[in-house]
């Protein structure tokens, strides 16, 4: 592997600007992840206007601090009220809030600081030797291969969705269906554009994204009861014992190597990882009776687990140009937004950018251990700013931001129409993410599925001729079949099945 | 057909939100929060476990009717048909000659498959959550913001934006007048110093 690229990669970070504003991304971050509301997803549409004046590279590297900061973030609000700020700190809530209680929070916060930053940075380095060769094995794919990869990208993202497959599926045609509004490519013919000429070029990323995440998020949230969260208990001694780091130094090895494998999978990230680690933990420990009770382990795994997989799931996007996730389209959005597309090409045509972004992780890791361990106390109380002050401030930014981005008043009402679309869709048990992963990749799905057909000559079983597109639409198949013969295998024990599972969690 | 898998597997499959139900209401839920002290083994357990305590969490409405996701899967169906129309109007094209509206019409047929598969598993269907009381807070929500896109164009942010944030403050938010007031103000002004007088973003204002 050649170096140079690497190197030159921290001397772009250590620019003054790129290290304020990786230090701004994975602050933002850090408060995202201590407020329940907002996750990152949300923060990362509505700060997206921001991006477009700065340079590419600052961009990202504050876009992926926002990410990454967000695990870190999550885990506060898991540990000390019980609330997860984040759905991949979840988990951390079982053994976190237990320790919290035992007077421990110090702890547990302690030992999930350590425990991400651990996981972080091993992800960090596992991708700075994958990522250029995924790169590289992907610089021959052609549009048979972008085509499987895409189908496939998109199904994984709604099987694993939350809620039911069916509306994630549902929010995913309708995300491809909306790609295809505005001028087709191949013909230069109009396409459900109604004659409107804002629609001509077709839907704006920027306004979808913050509508989607942004407003919509805040208008769901109009409806939950406020409950104030209160005063948390102080947070005294956040440095672990080395009784506690000796327990949970396996936890966090694991942790790590799951959550980098479980982040590269389209679907995967730091939410499944988390779940996954703790699973894992509890099946391995000589006591799985403490679980539950104040397991370090139970926090140091899924924390280390969610910091590792946030981290790599940046490789499909980087090297592929296929995201992994909601939060990845978001970011896959900005990178299209400010010029850049993302792809087996980036690391060869643009090293700046790519080591760039993925050496500021080095930076903002450090960033966020020295946040998390002396500063906790900081962030404690941020939490007791009121949800019902916050809201309008993000309800102006995302209406204000929306019309920077082209200066265009038309911009602001597709971001409310698709803030209610995203409302109704999460009242609805709509997934809003599969929606956005698959405007995000309709495009490309489109193109290459045409140019493909194109270049069988219309025979679609020739997908299969070629081994890499092949082997992707057989696991397509299988991921979109399995469920359909397990669903009629279920189909015979409901009764028994359903309660099972009841005993089990009463 | 997915039906029968997701009904078992689904996260708030109806054991779950039940007993979400019940704890609305605030009295016995000594289940619930056993749940979370004991975390069940499987993954798979751990992920209800998981989605039992996010409902625990946020205090949400409990799931809908039937109606309302007849409603849905109709609603599903019937964009799938219009897609489905506007398409075949785009030119089908075929498989050896791709045109504008092939790609079009297989999503239109799998959304109108999809609709019909919402509506078989209607019955069975949890997670949409019912419309209550406090949904009308989202119409007024939505309502401020409608109010500001109308006015941007003609008097400029600055008006339309305090009203907005007053509105979201007192109204929406329960805070008191005094504090309303004043956030709102500072908050029109920090705007205006950030996006007019350094950023010079050409935003319609009127000072």
């Amino acid at each position: 592997m050649d170096l140079a690229p690497v190197l030159d990669g921290f001397a772009v970070v250590l620019e003054p600007t790129n290290l304020l504003y990786c230090l701004i991304g994975v602050t933002v971050g850090m408060l995202v992840g201590v407020l329940p509301g907002l996750g990152p997803a949300a923060t990362i549409a509505i700060l997206l206007p921001i991006t477009i004046g700065i340079e590419p590279v600052t961009a990202i590297i504050m876009l992926a601090g926002i990410f990454y900061g967000a695990q870190y973030g999550g885990t506060i609000t898991s540990v000390l009220l019980k609330l997860p700020g984040e759905a991949s700190s979840v988990v951390t809530v079982f053994d976190g809030h237990a320790l919290a209680r035992q007077g421990r929070a110090g702890t547990a916060l302690g030992i999930a600081a350590i425990g991400s930053f651990v996981g972080g940075t091993i992800s960090i380095v596992a991708l700075s030797f994958l990522a250029p060769v995924v790169a590289s094995f992907a610089l021959d794919f052609g549009p048979p291969e972008y085509t499987a990869l895409a189908l496939l990208g998109i199904l994984l993202v709604s099987t694993i969705s939350s809620g039911s497959r069916l509306k994630a599926l549902v929010a995913a045609a309708v995300g491809l269906l909306l790609a295809t509004v505005g001028r087709d490519a191949f013909t230069g013919g109009e396409r459900f554009t109604f004659g409107n000429l804002n629609l001509a070029d077709g839907l704006d990323f920027v306004p979808i994204a913050m509508g989607l995440f942004g407003l919509g998020e805040i208008l769901y949230n109009l409806e939950e009861r406020h409950t104030a969260a209160q005063a948390p208990t102080k947070v005294a001694n956040v440095w672990p014992s080395r009784e506690d780091l000796r327990q949970s130094s396996g936890a966090i090895g694991r942790g790590s190597v799951l959550g980098f494998v479980l982040g590269i999978l389209p679907g995967g990230g730091a939410t499944l990882a988390s779940l996954a680690a703790y699973a894992v933990e509890k099946r391995r420990s000589k006591t799985p009776e403490r679980f539950g009770k104040g397991a370090v382990e139970g926090v140091a795994g899924p924390e280390t687990a969610n910091n590792a997989a946030a981290t790599s799931s940046f490789i499909p996007l980087l090297t592929l140009g296929i995201p992994a996730n909601a939060t990845m389209a978001v970011i896959f959005g900005a990178l299209l937004v400010i010029g850049v597309s993302p792809g087996p090409q980036l690391v060869t045509q643009e090293p700046e950018l790519f080591w760039g972004v993925i050496n500021s992780m080095y930076i903002g890791n450090i960033l966020l251990l020295i946040m998390s361990i002396p500063l906790v106390g900081v962030f404690v109380k941020i939490l007791r700013v009121r949800p019902a002050i916050l809201a309008p401030i993000t309800v102006l930014i995302t209406l204000i931001g929306v019309y920077t981005v082209n200066n265009s008043v038309f911009d602001i009402v597709l971001g409310i129409v698709f803030g209610v679309l995203g409302y109704l869709m999460k009242k609805l048990g709509f997934d809003p993410g599969p929606l956005l992963l698959a405007f995000v990749l309709g495009v490309l799905l489109e193109e290459s599925l045409r140019r493909s057909l194109l270049i069988f000559d219309g025979n679609a079983a020739q997908f299969f001729t070629r081994p890499i597109s092949g082997t992707l639409l057989v696991v397509f198949l299988i991921v979109a079949l399995l469920p359909l013969v397990q669903g009629a295998l279920s189909r015979r024990r409901p009764a028994a099945e359903r309660s099972d599972t009841t005993k089990e969690l009463v | 057909m997915t039906s029968a898998h997701d009904g078992a597997n689904s996260p708030e499959g109806p054991g779950g939100s039940t007993a979400a139900g019940a704890s609305r209401q605030g009295d016995d839920d000594v289940t619930r929060s056993t749940t979370a002290v004991e975390p069940p083994s499987s993954l798979h357990d751990l992920e209800e476990a998981v989605h039992q305590l996010e409902h625990d969490a946020e205090h949400r409405p409990p799931p809908a009717g039937r109606t309302t996701n007849l409603v849905v899967a109709t609603l599903v169906t019937a964009l799938g048909a219009a897609a489905l129309v506007g398409s075949l109007s785009l030119g089908a094209g075929s498989a050896r000659t791709p045109g504008s509206g092939t790609w079009p019409l297989v999503l239109s047929l799998l959304l109108i498959g999809l609709g019909v598969g919402l509506a078989v598993t209607a019955r069975s269907t949890t997670d949409a959550e019912r419309f209550s009381r406090s949904s009308l807070l989202v119409l007024v929500g939505l309502a401020t913001m409608v109010g500001f896109v109308a006015l941007i164009g003609t008097i400029g942010f600055e008006i339309p934006a305090a009203l907005l944030a007053f509105v979201w403050l007192r109204f929406l938010g329960g805070e008191g007048w005094r504090l309303s007031v004043l956030i709102s103000l500072g908050l029109v002004a920090a705007f205006y110093l950030i996006f007019v007088a350094a950023l010079s973003v050409p935003i319609p204002h009127l000072f």
